[in-house]
């Protein structure tokens, strides 16, 4: 415990000081931010309840775009904001511009939250690869359909409130990484204490055998809906985030994005270790570096690299790292390891 | 839509037939999933990738001066390569693994795929003029391009002959033992490595027939892969494993269905519509299903 405390306190004081240590960096550590969070939530329906969804996008592009009009929204008209595209003819006060982002980031995570508890009671009952192409169907139709709106700027895309003018040129920057530091420390708050209740265990009796679980008398469907709805929550926050964090949202390309930040999530949580706490957030660490690098130095090539990355992934490596430290070292994650069970698995290798 | 129907029976008549003619295309693909899905229990979200690279085959044939058509013989034997190629490198690795580790490999062959194909052939829309001309029909009011007929009548023929080669073929045989009982047929001597990889293979022609009629009849763009993998996902879970008339007649209903979506909703929606039917269908199949099991009770 105590030890823990220790750790907490280094990386919390790490992350406050994190933007005035690595101050050109603060875009990508928002952004990292941001990828945590949704790993991090991906894991709880993807890793602990075994429902792997590629349709988290979902509520992530929805909470972009409703934090996005919502902040527009309140004060101008949506339909003459979005049909002036790129040339302004509204601009936010500094007043309107944070009183709109409060609002919409509340917005933005309580609808997609809603929206995923009244589709999930649908979508849930499907199983295994089902659910699965039926999350991505639902990601990529999300997308194709908003793309054809016109008030959120259909194929044009829509232009999020530039910040306003608040002191410093650094204000933007610092801004949206406390706030996406904020939403994390929040989201890993959240997490762990639902990994510390009686809720984990019945995600994981669901992950492991669904129907013993319905017959040990577990209401899977209301837990599976609400393992659900917490991931969304979260994903609607993040996506309202990266919104104004990205100035600009295109329905494939920025906010429905399953190609790129549909798979990210899945991967980044397969990377670290599905079903763990720390898993996903090492598994985003890891890919972000990664795949930053890969961006800079090897421009044009990226997707190319991410294709194989999925691949290799996924064959070589699919328990994770914390799913191979687990391997390695037992003791440390408070299994007790018989000694001859263990001399019987090397002579059965 | 009852007003479509009755005040302009030639525009309904006109969407009915290309619906048609489409969906038999579409139906070669899906025969295609159906026999990997059936035989290695792996659903390849890569699947409307190998599509475009067979039409991307054809394109270029035409770019050289070729007859775009040939590429229906062509495309297959270079797929064909292609395909053992993905199952000798990644496919292999997952076959008797969860079904979650093989969609997301193949989503991760989709996405190299694409963006190679982006690379290679870069981002334009492109079309192989085959130059066959239209057909008019009703007094030039139903506008038939001989192409796509010449595309429907080209797929037929592949899906005849390749049933008949199940039937009769010694690998067909081998084929479909590994597809009822894989263990079996392994004790009783099929090398089901073999069988596995030709089985891929085959599908990968498939995939480069359609594609090559594809790239006659429509258009080809590196990213439209995706649609075409929804799509036979769509028509198998319809049609159900190893139904070939279901597989053919779901077909043909899902190019209707989205002739007329495109008709009605407009064309930014059609992608979109494909999509959300798939969702709705999996949800109109879930409830099915329930009911059953409360039946049991």
């Amino acid at each position: 415990m105590n030890k823990n405390f220790i750790l907490y306190a280094a990386i919390l004081i790490f992350g406050l000081a994190a933007p005035f240590l690595f101050p050109a960096f603060k875009v990508q550590l928002s952004i990292l931010c941001v990828l945590i969070v949704l790993a991090t939530t991906w894991n709880i329906q993807g890793g602990e309840m075994g429902y792997n969804s590629f349709g988290n996008i979902l509520f992530y592009g929805l909470g972009m775009y409703l934090c996005a009009s919502v902040q527009v929204g309140m004060f101008f008209p949506l339909a003459e904001w979005t049909e002036s595209g790129g040339e302004k003819t509204f601009v936010h006060t500094p007043t309107q511009f944070f009183q709109g982002m409060a609002v919409g980031l509340v917005v933005a995570a309580v609808v997609p939250t809603i929206v995923a508890g009244l589709i999930g009671y649908s979508i849930l009952g499907l199983r295994g690869h089902y659910f699965a192409i039926c999350t991505l169907g639902l990601g990529v139709a999300a997308g194709e359909i908003s793309g054809g709106i016109e008030i959120i700027g259909a194929g044009q895309g829509f232009t999020t409130p530039p910040f306003p003018n608040v002191g410093s040129l650094e204000a933007r920057g610092e801004f949206f990484y406390f706030l996406s530091f904020f939403t994390l420390v929040l989201t890993f708050i959240a997490v762990r204490s639902i990994y510390s209740t009686r809720f984990k265990l019945i995600l994981n009796a669901i992950r492991d055998n669904e129907d013993k679980a319905e017959a040990m008398g577990i209401e899977t469907m209301k837990y599976k809906i609400i393992g659900w709805m917490i991931s969304a929550f979260f994903c609607g926050l993040a996506g309202g985030i990266m919104g104004g964090l990205v100035g600009y949202i295109d329905s494939t390309d920025v906010a429905f994005d399953g190609r790129e930040m549909g798979v990210f999530m899945v991967l980044m949580a397969i990377l670290g270790g599905k079903g763990t706490l720390w898993g996903p957030i090492i598994g985003a660490t890891i890919f972000h570096i990664f795949k930053e690098g890969f961006w800079t130095f090897f421009l044009g090539w990226q997707y190319v690299a991410l294709g194989v990355l999925i691949v290799v992934i996924v064959i070589y490596f699919p328990e994770g790292i914390m799913g191979w430290l687990r391997e390695k070292y037992p003791e440390r994650f408070g299994e007790v390891v018989d000694e001859k069970d263990r001399k019987a698995q090397v002579e059965l290798k | 839509m009852d007003f479509l129907v009755f005040q302009y029976p030639m525009i309904t008549l006109q969407a009915c037939l290309d619906g048609i003619l489409l969906g038999v295309l579409f139906a070669l693909i899906a025969y295609g999933m159906a026999l990997q899905w059936g035989v290695m229990n792996i659903i390849n979200i890569a699947q409307g990738d190998l599509v475009i690279l067979g039409g991307y085959i054809a394109y270029f044939m035409y770019l050289y001066g070729i007859h775009p058509a040939w590429g229906v013989i062509v495309a297959p034997v270079i797929m064909y390569f292609v395909g053992i190629a993905i199952y000798k490198l990644v496919i292999n690795k997952v076959v008797d693994r969860d079904l979650f580790i093989s969609i997301l490999a193949t989503f991760g062959i989709s996405i190299l795929f694409m963006q190679l194909m982006n690379f290679a052939f870069g981002a334009d829309v492109v079309l192989a003029n085959s130059g066959y001309g239209t057909t008019m029909l009703f007094d030039n009011n139903v506008v038939l391009p001989n192409s796509k007929i010449f595309s429907a009548f080209i797929s037929i023929l592949f899906a005849i002959c390749l049933v008949i080669y199940m039937k009769k073929s010694k690998l067909g045989r081998a084929i479909r033992a590994t597809a009822q009982n894989a263990r079996a047929a392994k004790i009783l001597g099929v090398d089901t490595e073999k069988v596995y990889a030709a089985t891929f293979g085959i599908n990968a022609a498939l995939c480069g027939v359609a594609g090559a009629l594809i790239s006659i009849t429509f258009t080809i763009h590196p990213y439209m892969g995706l649609p075409y993998t929804i799509r036979s996902f769509m028509i198998v879970i319809v049609a159900g494993l190893g139904n070939l008339p279901g597989v053919a007649m779901s077909g043909m209903g899902l190019g209707v269905f989205e002739e007329f979506a495109d008709y009605i909703l407009g064309t930014e929606f059609r992608i979109g519509s494909v999509f959300l039917l798939l969702v709705l269908i999996l949800v109109y199949r879930r409830f099915k299903l329930s009911r059953k099991r409360e039946y049991l009770k």
